[in-house]
């Protein structure tokens, strides 16, 4: 089933939760919310269960507006952050309960829970308290419990957010496999970039209760929208500096900017791959000082220093980083291959979209 | 050295103020033999200050436990203006004095004050009678069930019942299946509490009960009533029974710790 | 309005009718009946030298009671929770006792073990020491139902105590003298406060223990409390309300100023005006009569 938001909007007294936002999940979408904490995901999140009421806007589940539907009539599945198991029932119990309240016949209801115990590989568990569990066994009884009635849509809410990283890291596995099977419509709730382009197909970022963008995971990296996903996705360099003469000059790099009128104020972005360095001075036009060796497992992350002081990040794979046996401290050269104009308030691009725009080449002879 | 020294006065102090007294009780309501004993706790007077105090507790203990939750479940899920003054007015009761509470009561319920004529117009008694006595007892004994459940509403939080909710469940399911079930070690806290409390309340009943000899006679009033016409054994034998009721109360109480302990704390 | 928000408003609309019924119409009744009478007829009510010796009673003695408990209460509950010995488990059941047992039957055994007719009674009186009737029997009979405070709200403080704050002051280079006056007592202060004013404002208007054991004689062993019951039943309300009023007041006051050495650092308002979604502090009943 999908669900569609129009023009959400969501006030706490004087503060504004959620402003303004609109998208849809499409039917058997797997779509992650992504956003820093207090961003406003897990109040768009709780609206569109019910948990809330919005202030502004619509919800619609399956074409149909639910706005005056209660909580308890929307047929959704919610999966809480800190599992919300009843503590007073067993394992079996807390899946049944559902099941129960919508007045199932035992006959019924025996099958369908161990149906789930077995999906859930939560088989000999249960006739256990959740207080006997451990934390992944117990997000998973969480997930059963809203599963059994056959929700029309599965909503979580920050679901590994209480685990350790390794059992994270398993249950986000888990869930993939989970969704591919059952195919429902699901919409979790995550502050992980990692954890949410992992897990799902489309990706909406959420800043201080805006939509900031919605695409694949690759979209959202490679182009982002605004600058605050910019900086939000992954590490990236931005710099600041004015347009003269269609080129924006930062200290001595240079970056072209055609079309665009003198003394606007841009800025520039590019990920730390796209930050060449070698070490060989004369190999790139650009002349820095290496200041910090970083071990990440996969790659090197290093820290330049230009002549005029800008610091800047490189990423530098293990077998080029063995090659040239750099050492902290030393002169190096280095040369940006790709940027990006960051959009920002106020200036429009021509033909600003969210493709790359002005990616500009080797800046090398 | 300084160990045994502190342990050693520790089991002094305690010996001084707790055993030695609770003992010298037990053994002095003996003092004219275990017949005596029975006589005295087994009188009409007697028996009827303990169906007296027992009603009351019933009483009292349901009342608190309706209103308790209520007051807890408003208290903790509700934010309204006056919520703070409401939570210091249900600390009040354990700095009063009871024979100012009682004292209060008759002030209130006077025959000139409008409530008094107003229950008097309608032929209710209120001041030296049942109402009085059990309005008494509830003041005293009102913050113990609501003070147990705050903190453990608090901890519980609101997740659960939301979880019911997106499962279905209505106001009236969630708070049956889930929101009382959660709560039952606070009811079984605030429970025994306000039994122990309203069996032994004294001064308040004493003011607004009149210690009407077989009419509004608490199992306490009795015993005071006893000491006063200087029958010590009479008052010895009903004071040791109370004391016996005490103890079960404690143990219950004891074991229900141990047992919370096991199963609340551990999850999540 | 939906089904939930009348939910609501009725229940809140019960709670707050309920607590002004049982709680706030009392005390409304005495400061009305106070008012009636005015400043003057209260101060001459308080002054009365029946009522002045009454009250002056009751502060000394709810005082020394204190300091004993404070004293008594606070080495017991370090006891019970750093040491293991034998009874450690029983004495520590007892401790709650004193909450379980009728006032009155309290006043009783006191009268019964330290009366002049028991051997232990006898040998006091030898020693011309009188400790029924007298002030020192209204001092046990206070210690006795105050006995829990001190040590309940102590106790998990001191459980608490975090061994890390101890070690995080040693690494820092401050001695353990420094560290017990900088670290230790500071973080076991507040626990200590509440249990010692608790004390304090509960043996002020305790009766039940205090009418057996005191003896009740006008100007002399004759408390606050069973003075206000003198009054009530000689039909003299004015008098009793005045002497209430004046234990009430004190007895407030007290707790204001518990709220304010209590209150956490950075927290300008006492409690009872902040207006806020964090959740209320609550005394806990086990700290309470």
């Amino acid at each position: 089933m999908k669900i569609e938001v129009r023009g959400l909007t969501k006030k706490f007294g004087s503060v504004q939760a959620v402003s303004g936002v609109s998208f849809t999940v499409k039917e058997g979408e797997l779509l992650g919310l992504l956003g820093p904490s207090g961003s406003g995901k897990t109040t768009v999140l709780r609206l569109i269960a019910g948990l809330e009421t919005p202030t502004g806007g619509d919800i619609y589940i399956d074409g149909k507006r639910v706005n005056d539907l209660s909580v308890q009539d929307r047929n959704i599945g919610f999966v809480f952050q800190h599992y919300a198991l009843f503590k007073h029932l067993t394992v079996f119990e807390n899946i049944a309960f559902g099941l129960k309240i919508k007045k199932w016949k035992p006959a019924e209801i025996k099958p369908r829970v161990a149906e789930l115990l077995n999906l859930m590989s939560l088989d000999a568990l249960e006739h256990r308290y959740p207080h006997q569990l451990s934390g992944g066994q117990r997000q998973r009884v969480a997930i059963a419990r809203s599963l059994a009635p056959r929700p029309s849509v599965l909503l979580l809410d920050e679901p590994f957010g209480a685990v350790d990283a390794k059992v994270r890291q398993e249950l986000r596995e888990w869930l993939i496999r989970l969704h591919d099977r059952l195919n429902v419509t699901s919409l979790f709730v995550t502050h992980d970039q990692e954890e949410a382009m992992e897990v799902s197909g489309r990706i909406i970022v959420f800043s201080k209760g805006k939509l900031e963008q919605i695409g694949s995971p690759a979209e959202v990296y490679e182009e982002p929208a605004t600058e605050f996903v910019a900086r939000f996705i992954g590490a990236m360099n931005i710099l600041e500096g004015q347009v003269l003469n269609g080129i924006v000059k930062i200290g001595s790099l240079e970056f072209p900017a055609p079309n665009i009128s003198d003394h606007v104020h841009l800025q520039v972005g590019f990920r730390p791959y796209y930050v060449k360095v070698a070490e060989d001075p004369r190999r790139y036009r650009q002349p820095a000082t290496l200041r910090h060796i970083y071990f990440l497992g996969v790659a090197y992350r290093l820290e330049i220093e230009t002549g005029e002081g800008l610091i800047l990040r490189s990423r530098m794979n293990k077998e080029e980083f063995r090659q040239y046996r750099l050492e902290v401290g030393q002169p190096v050269s280095f040369a940006v291959t790709h940027f990006r104009f960051l959009p920002q308030e106020g200036i429009s691009f021509p033909s600003s979209t969210s493709s790359q725009l002005f990616d500009a080449g080797p800046l090398t002879p | 050295m300084i160990r045994r020294l502190f342990i050693g006065s520790v089991w002094f102090y305690f010996a001084l103020l707790l055993i030695g007294p609770i003992l010298y009780l037990a053994v002095q309501s003996f003092d004219e033999g275990i017949a005596a004993f029975w006589r005295e706790v087994t009188k009409p007077e007697a028996l009827h200050g303990f169906m007296l105090t027992l009603e009351i507790t019933v009483i009292v203990l349901v009342m608190n436990l309706v209103f308790g939750t209520i007051t807890a479940l408003v208290l903790v899920r509700q934010h309204f203006a006056g919520r703070t003054v409401l939570s210091g007015l249900i600390d009040l009761p354990f700095s009063v004095s009871p024979v100012i509470a009682g004292f209060m009561l008759i002030l209130l319920f006077g025959p000139e004050t409008i409530l008094g004529t107003f229950f008097g117009t309608l032929g209710v008694k209120v001041l030296f009678a049942m109402p009085a006595m059990v309005l008494a007892t509830l003041f005293a004994t009102f913050p113990f069930v609501v003070r147990e459940l705050t903190p453990l509403l608090q901890t519980i939080g609101t997740d659960t019942e939301e979880a019911a909710r997106t499962l279905g469940a209505n106001e009236w399911q969630v708070f049956l299946k889930v929101t009382l079930p959660m709560l039952r070690w606070g009811f079984v806290y605030g429970a025994t509490l306000t039994v122990a409390r309203a069996i032994g309340e004294f001064g308040a009943v004493l003011v607004v009960s009149g210690n009407i000899l077989m009419l509004t006679q608490t199992a306490t009033l009795h015993i005071y009533q006893s000491y006063v016409d200087f029958n010590y054994v009479g008052a010895n034998a009903v004071a040791l029974t109370l004391l016996a009721v005490s103890f079960a109360i404690l143990t219950v109480l004891e074991l229900a710790k141990a047992k919370s302990a096991a199963t609340v704390t551990s999850a999540n | 309005m939906t089904a939930h928000t009348l939910l609501q408003i009725a229940l809140r609309s019960a709670a707050v009718g309920y607590v002004s019924l049982l709680i706030l119409f009392p005390l409304a009744a005495i400061a009305h009946q106070s008012f009636i009478g005015g400043i003057d007829h209260f101060i001459e009510d308080i002054s009365t030298p029946q009522a002045s010796s009454a009250l002056v009673l009751t502060l000394e003695a709810a005082f020394l009671t204190t300091v004993i408990n404070a004293i008594f209460g606070t080495l017991s509950a370090i006891v019970l929770v750093r040491y293991e010995f034998p009874g450690r488990w029983f004495l520590n059941a007892l401790v709650d006792l004193p909450f379980a047992i009728p006032t009155l039957v309290t006043g009783l055994m006191i009268a019964a073990i330290y009366g002049p007719t028991t051997i232990l009674g006898m040998w006091l009186q030898e020693g011309n020491i009188t400790l029924l009737y007298a002030k020192p029997g209204i001092v046990l009979a206070m210690l006795f139902v105050t006995m829990p405070f001190t040590i309940r709200s102590l106790q998990p403080v001191l459980m608490e105590l975090e061994r890390e704050q101890e070690e995080a002051a040693f690494s820092l280079g401050a001695s353990s003298w420094t560290t017990f006056w900088k670290v230790t007592v500071p973080s076991v202060l507040p626990g200590l406060l509440t249990g010692v004013f608790l004390t304090f404002v509960r043996a002020l208007g305790e009766f039940g223990s205090i009418v057996i054991v005191a003896g009740n004689i006008p100007m002399k062993t004759q408390v606050a409390s069973v003075y206000v019951y003198g009054e009530i039943e000689s039909y003299n309300p004015q008098g009793a309300t005045s002497v209430s009023v004046f234990i009430l007041l004190i007895s407030f006051l007290v707790l204001v100023l518990l709220e304010r050495l209590t209150r956490p650092p950075g927290e300008r308002m006492p409690r009872w005006f902040r207006w806020s979604k964090r959740p209320l502090p609550m005394i806990h009943p086990s700290e309470i009569g």
